[in-house]
């Protein structure tokens, strides 16, 4: 009978089919969570600051979508990159890029409603001095962005930490096939419905490892960089 | 040193502007013209900085126009605000002052002289790199002036300048405000204190109720004001 | 013009992630792999591990297995996303066929199925070797029964054993006269293993999975050796009349190597504990 610390021992003689695995797994997160910024920390920014007709909708919308459904996600995604669908003729389904795409899908309304909300915020307090400066509109956005930053890095591992924990989306577009398309959510699910509950314990031990290591070192980015500049 | 000609003097022509039925400002025609620092005073609520906003073209009016120099085109670059409450960027003091230069197009080989002169100037040369917004009020104030002065402006707006400050940092303040003025820029200020006013001002605009009552060379003004209002203002009652 | 140098590079570092699995995965798909849909059965029980890498050794060409229920693999075969199809269900196999989305069906290998069941064996039919009259006893005495649910190979079966038994599921479920001790979970193999294992209920399962299932808690095989229980798995190559995208020289090479004496080998000498779960039978022409 396997036990937790057979997940921990696959860590300490460094097993390299559980390196792939997590290689793959923060690959696949971390490539749709820097997707997802550069899409939806412009259109956060975009919405904030512009006033346009169904503009509360958008944002009602966005709101929404922070909470999609990654099996939903997932099935959209499917159809879209099946061969028999409109972007079939990719051969994407069933690869990482799937994966990447799933993800961006359930990570940019996060990085976008969230974004809106901090950059308003800041906006509302910049307004007068940005507007008594003569910034025009883009050093407007470029300007709360920036000032911005720290809460943005906060955003951006929220948007992680969904993209990090699901499984739902990537097991479809993915198929969790073995050294391709495994990754730490999907191996922990395999190794559920295979009974070896600690096996799958273990990995979700180190699955939680990882995103509490990745959420110590953009605190401490955060907290230095505040403290420098306030 | 530069030349104020496009700006100055600041002619507001039968200004009128209202916000949502309130009348804020009410058929107001008043030149400000170069020299020392005129102040404007009057009680809470009378439209002193609304009438400070619409000389930074923050706002416009409603009726009548402003002209800068005689004409209406005028780009606010050579005009520089303080607000009565500033906001200090999320930068360090230099980075504020850094950004200012920036956004008037001073030419990045000059920043780092013109923020160490700016910093020896409102007194906060040793804390360049602290967080800007850690700085006390006071503090706060002296740099929202050094970042206004950053745009090298020919006319130097500030709302109440030191209504929330204590006296010793006031005073401080009002030392700024004259070194400014020595170096010809003009400035026009709203305030509260009528000491601040006497000791700084060169002339005095008296709004009430949105209208402009009593204009006059300082001195003129406090001692013999030719309205009532500004009778009553000056020995410190209500004016309603 | 505006200080943004600073935000910039924290995005770089993101940012400069994202090319890197761009560009690896498509150099992954030039090289010579197959998309090969199978069952949860042949995935779970741990044969592909076993064999892939004897095929991968001898041709290079990686097999990538998406491991699904028998209908939902036929069903990602039919869109074109799979290659190949390597499943358990002779009639919906025989129809894929029909529809045109096959070449060719060559039987591979079998397994049996076998009734699990919990050791306190509520419906008193451990150790007998009639499915049918145990399936019967389950229902008389409204046992908790685990169905599948998913229209794999193993739910096929089950219905199909149940219907010999003279109980159509289907029906009596639209009727409503389904009692609560039948419970369809609509998930794999080992989901339905973990469910039974929880509430002391039994469940159909081919014996690879059982095999290697590693939380049997309170369970065991109940009902085994019924010639009925007999599970015949077959492999296809997609059609690339249907889908051009179709490997068809790489996947048939693979199906060519599991039904040569070599691949046939391999399946045979794959063991848990001493003991075989698969049993090749590709010369078997009715198989």
């Amino acid at each position: 009978m396997e036990t937790p610390l057979s997940a921990l021992d696959l860590v300490l003689t460094g097993d390299p089919a559980l390196f792939a695995i997590v290689r793959l797994s923060l690959l696949v997160s971390l490539s749709a969570v820097a997707i997802a910024a550069l899409i939806g920390i412009p259109l956060g920014a975009l919405i904030a600051l512009t006033r346009f007709h169904g503009r509360e909708a958008v944002i009602v919308l966005l709101n929404a979508l922070m909470g999609l459904p990654p099996v939903v996600a997932g099935l959209v995604i499917f159809l879209l990159l099946s061969r028999s669908g409109p972007l079939g003729a990719l051969g994407w389904l069933f690869t990482p890029q799937a994966m990447i795409i799933a993800q961006v899908l359930l990570v940019t309304p996060i990085i976008a409603a969230l974004t809106r909300q901090t950059i308003e915020d800041l906006w509302i307090e910049y307004r007068d001095e940005l507007t008594a400066m003569n910034i025009g509109p883009l050093g407007r956005v470029l300007t709360l962005i920036r000032d911005a930053r720290f809460s943005l890095v906060t955003i951006l591992l929220a948007g992680f930490g969904r993209a990090a924990a699901e499984v739902g989306a990537i097991i479809i577009v993915g198929g969790n096939i073995d050294g391709f398309t495994r990754t730490m959510t999907t191996a922990i699910a395999l190794e559920t419905s295979k009974g070896d509950l600690p096996l799958a314990i273990g990995l979700g031990g180190i699955l939680i490892a990882i995103v509490v290591i990745v959420n110590a070192l953009a605190w401490a980015v955060r907290r230095t960089g505040e403290a420098i500049a306030g | 040193m530069r030349s104020p000609d496009s700006e100055l003097p600041i002619a507001f022509e039968d200004v009128s502007m209202s916000a949502g039925g309130v009348t804020i400002l009410d058929h107001v025609s008043l030149t400000i013209e170069a020299g020392a620092p005129t102040a404007i005073i009057g009680p809470n609520g009378s439209g002193k900085t609304t009438l400070l906003r619409a000389a930074m073209g923050l706002i416009a009016p409603t009726q009548g126009r402003i002209t800068y120099g005689g004409r209406t085109d005028v780009a606010p670059i050579k005009r520089a605000l303080v607000f009565q409450r500033p906001v200090m960027l999320r930068r360090s003091v230099a980075g504020n002052l850094r950004y200012a230069l920036r956004a008037a197009s001073v030419p990045r080989a000059q920043h780092d002289a013109r923020i160490a002169d700016l910093l020896t100037l409102v007194g906060l040369a040793t804390m360049a790199d602290r967080p800007a917004r850690r700085l006390s009020g006071g503090e706060q104030q002296r740099l929202a002036l050094a970042r206004a002065l950053a745009r090298d402006p020919a006319v130097l707006l500030l709302d109440e300048p030191t209504a929330s400050l204590d006296p010793a940092a006031s005073k401080n303040i009002e030392d700024l405000i004259r070194a400014v003025g020595a170096r010809g820029i003009k400035v026009v200020m709203t305030t509260h204190d009528l000491g601040a006013a006497r000791r700084l001002a060169g002339d005095v605009v008296l709004i009430h109720r949105g209208r402009v009552v009593e204009r006059a060379a300082t001195d003129a003004f406090f001692h013999s004001p030719q309205t009532g209002e500004a009778k009553t203002f000056i020995a410190g009652d209500l004016l309603i | 013009m505006y200080s943004t140098r600073h935000f910039l590079l924290t995005l770089a570092g993101f940012i400069a992630l994202a090319p890197l699995s761009l560009s690896s995965a498509p150099a992954l798909a030039q090289d010579k792999s197959i998309v090969v849909a199978s069952t949860t059965s042949t995935q779970d029980s741990g044969l592909f591990g076993h064999i892939l890498p004897l095929f991968k050794q001898k041709t290079g060409i990686d097999v990538k297995v998406v491991a699904q229920g028998t209908g939902q693999a036929l069903d990602t075969a039919r869109r074109g996303d799979a290659d190949v199809v390597f499943v358990h269900a002779k009639s919906a196999e025989q129809k894929f066929l029909n529809e045109g989305f096959g070449v060719k069906r060559y039987p591979v290998m079998y397994n049996d199925f076998v009734l699990i069941g919990p050791k306190s064996d509520p419906a008193g039919i451990k150790g007998g070797k009639d499915i049918v009259k145990a399936l019967t006893t389950i229902k008389e005495k409204a046992a908790p029964f685990i169905s599948r649910g998913d229209r794999s190979g193993t739910h096929v079966a089950e219905l199909n054993l149940w219907k010999v038994a003279g109980i159509d599921i289907a029906k009596e479920k639209e009727s409503k006269q389904l009692g609560p001790w039948y419970r369809d979970i609509g998930q794999g193999m080992g989901a339905a293993l973990n469910t039974a294992s929880a509430s002391n209920a039994y469940v159909l399962s081919d014996r690879g999975t059982w095999l290697s299932f590693k939380n049997r808690g309170d369970l065991g095989i109940v009902v085994e050796g019924d010639k009925r229980l007999f599970n015949q798995y077959g492999v296809m190559l997609v059609n690339p009349a249907k889908h051009a995208t179709v490997k068809k020289d790489l996947g048939q090479q693979f199906i060519d190597w599991l039904i040569s004496p070599e691949g046939q080998k391999a399946i045979a000498d794959y063991k848990i504990n001493g003991e075989q779960l698969f049993y090749p039978n590709a010369g078997d022409p009715n198989a």
